[in-house]
């Protein structure tokens, strides 16, 4: 089976306050609040990590869940969260540029 | 920021003069300037949307009654419509969003006054109760907006001035400006209370009602993070209030 890669979209804008992930496409000024497990998604999407990678180091540590099944859920949010153009999601690794002068992560 | 309009036409420019009574003033001291091409009245969709897109350094400006071009590097533009007060009321609603942006600035959905030398802005929806708290506003207090809030960041802080663009009170704001020294959301409930609220709401809240009109990714990133900055200097808290003018006992 093949790995998914996981990246942030250079072109959203982001914030966390709170403890909230907070991300506004700059396509269409839709805001979007993360829940915990697509904020570490999105805190360890590089690139070039792996989606197992991080549900294995992660979320299974974070939520004590079962790996499976977590890599299951990960990448259907990773995919819906691709489907807002928040992620970029590939079957290969992701490069990245460097992130603009007054980008959060 | 001062706005030069030029046109030909002598009873448009009488009834921007009417319009925006209080916002006149010498065309000497414009920051932008447009000119107006004035077309023969047609049948619209009043609920057109707006387009606002960038080209080739310009932003062009489209909705069923108006097109209007606003280049930022030489400040200036063109507004076509026909001889009403609403087209070019929108326009210059679009362009100061355009403008703010790049300023740390922003327009949002809310009302503002000024009282005992602060200003204070009360955000919400369409039915949230602007109109109302502008309606309930005692004597002491400056009416900045009903509508429209208009924002710009100076030193460490915010500071609000008053708009000629008005909501359902129809009445426009005063022409000055004050400190920002905090922003309500509005909720209409049985008592006159504040309640704090976390940052992350306020910040949500806010961005909730910053006006986006373009489409464009700096703009949008400029916008969220004034949103994050205003929240961080200013205190933002939940207002809910009886329609009636006690709840201003509460702000001052």
């Amino acid at each position: 089976m093949s790995r998914l890669y996981v990246a942030r979209n250079p072109r959203v804008a982001a914030r966390s306050l709170d403890g909230e992930m907070m991300i506004m496409s700059g396509r269409d000024s839709t805001l979007f609040t993360l829940n915990k497990t697509a904020t570490i998604i999105w805190q360890n999407a590089d690139g070039a990590t792996p989606l197992d990678e991080i549900v294995e180091r992660r979320i299974c540590v974070e939520f004590d869940v079962e790996r499976n099944a977590a890599l299951e859920d990960a990448e259907s949010l990773a995919r819906e969260l691709a489907g807002h153009e928040i992620l970029q999601i590939s079957e290969e690794p992701i490069p990245q540029r460097k992130p603009n002068v007054g980008e959060s992560r | 920021m001062p706005v030069r309009v030029n046109t030909s036409d002598a009873a448009f420019l009488a009834m921007l003069q009417d319009r925006y009574a209080g916002f006149v003033g010498s065309s000497e001291r414009a920051e932008m300037e447009f000119d107006i091409d004035l077309t023969p009245p047609r049948v619209c969709d009043p609920e057109a949307d707006v387009h606002v897109s960038h080209y080739q350094g310009r932003w062009l400006l489209e909705r069923g009654d108006f097109r209007a071009e606003w280049s930022p590097d030489t400040r200036s533009g063109w507004i076509r419509q026909s001889a009403n007060p609403y087209s070019i009321d929108a326009v210059l609603r679009i362009v100061h969003t355009l403008v703010l942006a790049r300023q740390g600035g922003f327009l949002a959905h809310s009302a503002s006054a000024i009282r005992n030398g602060k200003a204070f802005l009360f955000a919400g929806v369409s039915g949230a109760g602007k109109t109302t708290i502008s309606r309930l506003a005692p004597p002491d207090a400056t009416l900045l907006t009903d509508e429209i809030s208009y924002v710009r960041k100076q030193d460490a802080g915010y500071v609000a001035f008053g708009t000629p663009f008005t909501g359902e009170l129809a009445k426009l704001g005063e022409n000055v400006s004050a400190p920002i020294a905090a922003l309500y959301l509005l909720a209409q409930g049985p008592e006159n209370r504040i309640d704090p609220i976390s940052s992350a709401e306020a910040a949500r809240s806010l961005l909730a009602n910053v006006l986006f009109f373009a489409e464009d990714e700096e703009l949008v990133q400029s916008a969220f993070h004034a949103a994050f900055d205003f929240v961080s200097r200013v205190p933002v808290s939940r207002l809910t209030f009886v329609p009636d003018s006690r709840v201003w006992e509460l702000i001052r």
